[in-house]
């Protein structure tokens, strides 16, 4: 089992990621992932998705995912060479002046924001590999998490691409 | 461009496409395009029910290899088609379903007559369309038949809401279509085509596995070429049934659940196997982990998603089977070989393959009856032409006819065999009468599945399409109760039809013929009746309700472990 990025491009219209998301279920492939979103061109969609997978089931997940009608292109990215990023926004328990304090460190370390601060709580947002958002979160839970929002991970092969 | 409404440029698209006749329900969604229908030369055949539509067009498709068509009303005109639509699908049948949609405005407010049919249909179709613009529809009724019939051909659904099918709009027909995500691959990868070559020709006991996508693609000639050319035994999967003549000394018949065998035994046996147009379903190989553990296996098939799916192989082609199949020939008859009948002498395989189907044929016991399926069906394969139309119900009268019906012209027999739909076969073999009248059309049934659709008697007996219902009548759902028969300890449940109705009468109450046969004699004036007659005939042949279908592979196990008898 290794974790990978498949990478697709769809239509940009009602009912496709219904239909993408709806042969998963029917065919039982476990996703982990799944985001979307518009492309450089209006009316094409990348739709981003990982899975925890041996390669087989890979090669079946992506070979149905062609055989979709909307779904012009499939690639699975080199996670040596590709860059993804996932954004999380965390809201957290933080009552004490110290404890905003410690948690504005980690969140300078890991470079990401406070973006919002009321009495009792503090939300963090952060930016990176899904594995930096685990470590990340690994660190604060001893505070409280109140709540936690990820995007999924969004991703390019690195240079450049020619069609 | 050309202005009009949306339900005649459907109407006037349809034209385009050539479809004459389609097979339908009118309801209030529909009502504009049936108007239109109405100054058609399109034929409309009215069904009892949707389900039979979709299967009409299903049988139609089948035979014409062609896209059927079939059309209903929203809400449960639309769901009706669902099982059909389905059926379709398992088997890659083409077929376009148009169903009429509440107007626009009324879609997702839980109106009356309203369903979610693309979100039904999503996994059951190859693709939907919900024209929301009325200048689309011309555009999507040809990309509708493009994707039906393309490829591995599937079915697609057209929704069409009431107030697109009413509003006008400037039509324009296209010629062609193109979409950006779809392009079926027809021609191989000629160097893997040579491999397998070079596999084939070094094999010692290669075999043949043909499946349904040779009768598709219309292959026919072309298998039948490279098996005399090199020689080698050709199994088929269920519903590659007929696409090699079944009296051929090379054929070994049907392998699988109920498959022949010897043809079980020897596809083991082989240490190549060219798979062409078939997708290791488990009712044909048994267990995904146990067949082919010790051969090379090629695989040819249209669609790249099935190379692997269920079984790994050794090489896979993926392009059209006679397209493929061409390419082989051509290689091969560059490298002059030809082998020839003395190969029966001369070749431990295929004299071993000889000794196998004999020694197997000669094991078959009939029950203890006068008049049996096995009889029956030998008797009906005795009196028809080789080029008669056959098709069948679900269950055991499905099961014998693989066994023991010779399907002697290739592409002359269809059946459901991926979803496996009881009331399939009687629609389906109006759908197939339609699209050839010249010949005699039959359907092999049970009871309980006739039960299911034997309304279409109606549209059989009005709309003149006479077919045969051959009705192995054991007054049960035979192969439910052979399962709890052999693995639930006898303990008979649900399964007893009680001699209901009486299908003589059902048959004349519908102004068909009803003929009862009891005996071997009566049976062959029966057949012979029937295929004199130009209306629909009953046969009803009554059976042993112990009768069971041998051999059997226990359900969950191996072609190893096929029971070859009681």
């Amino acid at each position: 089992m290794t974790w990978r990025i498949i990478s697709a491009l769809v239509e940009n219209k009602p009912g496709v990621l219904f239909r993408v998301s709806n042969m998963f279920r029917a065919r039982g492939f476990n996703i982990e992932s799944l985001s979307v979103g518009p492309t450089e061109e209006q009316n094409l969609s990348r739709i981003t998705i990982t899975i925890n997978s041996d390669e087989h089931t890979t090669e079946q997940l992506v070979k149905q995912l062609k055989k979709i009608i909307d779904v012009v292109d499939v690639i699975k990215l080199p996670l040596d060479n590709s860059v993804y990023r996932e954004l999380a926004l965390m809201k957290l328990k933080a009552e004490e002046p110290t404890t905003r304090l410690e948690i504005m460190n980690l969140v300078n370390v890991f470079r990401g924001k406070v973006v919002d601060i009321s009495k009792r709580s503090m939300m963090v947002e952060i930016t990176g590999t899904p594995d930096k958002i685990d470590a990340f979160k690994a660190l604060v839970e001893h505070y409280g998490i109140i709540q936690l929002a990820r995007t999924g991970v969004c991703a390019l092969p690195r240079g450049v691409v020619y069609e | 461009m050309v202005e009009m409404s949306g339900a005649k440029a459907l109407i006037q698209a349809l034209e385009r496409e050539g479809v004459t006749a389609v097979f339908g329900m009118p309801g209030g969604a529909n009502l504009p395009i049936y108007d239109e229908l109405y100054s058609s030369n399109i034929r409309h055949i009215l069904v009892r029910h949707e389900q039979s539509a979709a299967h009409m067009a299903d049988g139609y498709a089948r035979i014409k290899r062609k896209a059927g068509v079939c059309f209903a009303t929203s809400g449960p005109g639309a769901t009706n088609l669902v099982t059909g639509i389905a059926t379709a699908y398992m088997d890659s049948s083409p077929i376009v379903a148009v169903t009429g949609q509440v107007p626009r405005a009324m879609i997702g407010k839980d109106a009356f007559q309203e369903c979610d049919i693309v979100g039904i249909c999503a996994s059951i179709t190859k693709y939907c369309f919900q024209p929301m613009h009325t200048a689309e529809v011309p555009e999507v009724v040809k990309k509708a038949f493009y994707i039906a019939e393309s490829g591995r051909p599937g079915p697609v659904l057209i929704d069409v809401p009431k107030d697109v099918q009413q509003e006008s709009a400037d039509m324009v027909f296209p010629e062609i279509v193109k979409i950006r995500g779809y392009s079926p691959h027809i021609e191989p990868d000629v160097t893997q085509v040579a491999k397998v070559i070079d596999l084939l020709l070094t094999a010692e006991r290669p075999i043949i596995m043909a499946g349904g996508g040779v009768h598709i693609s219309g292959a026919f000639a072309e298998l039948q070429a490279l098996a005399e050319m090199l020689m080698i035994p050709v199994v088929t999967t269920f519903k590659g049934k007929g696409v090699f003549p079944e009296n051929h000394p090379l054929s070994l018949g049907p392998i699988g659940m109920h498959g022949h065998a010897e043809a079980n035994k020897l596809v083991t046996e082989a240490d190549v196997l060219l798979a062409v147009g078939s997708r290791f379903s488990d009712r044909s190989v048994g267990r995904f982990d146990e067949f082919g553990r010790d051969m090379k296996i090629v695989h040819i098939d249209i669609d790249p998603a099935e190379i692997g799916k269920n079984k790994q192989v050794d090489v896979g082609i993926v392009g059209d089977v006679k397209v493929s199949l061409k390419i082989m020939l051509k290689m091969l008859t560059n490298r002059v070989i030809r082998k020839g009948e003395g190969e029966w002498e001369n070749n431990q395989w295929l004299k071993h393959v000889r000794e196998v189907k004999e020694y197997y044929r000669s094991m078959i016991k009939d029950h203890a009856r006068e008049v049996t399926a096995m009889k029956a069906i030998k008797k009906l394969r005795e009196l028809l032409p080789a080029d008669a139309i056959v098709t069948t119900e679900v269950g055991q009268c499905q099961m014998w006819t693989s066994l023991h019906f010779d399907v002697i012209s290739p592409g002359t027999f269809f059946s459901s065999t991926g979803l496996g739909t009881m009331g399939f076969g009687f629609p389906a073999s109006i759908g197939a009468k339609v699209a050839r009248p010249d010949v005699p059309v039959v359907d092999i049934a049970g009871d309980g599945s006739f039960n299911m659709t034997e309304n279409s008697l109606a549209v059989s007996v009005l709309e003149n399409i006479p077919v045969i219902v051959f009705l192995l009548n054991n007054y049960s759902l035979g192969m439910v109760a052979q399962w709890q028969r052999l693995f639930y300890n006898r303990r008979m449940i649900g399964v007893d039809l009680k001699g209901m109705p009486d299908f003589v009468k059902v048959a004349e109450a519908y102004g068909a013929q009803g003929i009862r046969a009891e005996s071997m004699d009566e049976l062959e004036k029966a057949i012979r009746t029937a295929l004199r007659s130009d209306v629909t005939t009953v046969i009803d042949i009554p059976i042993d309700p112990e009768e069971n279908v041998f051999p059997f592979m226990p359900p969950g196990k191996g072609l190893k472990d096929t029971i070859i008898a009681a």
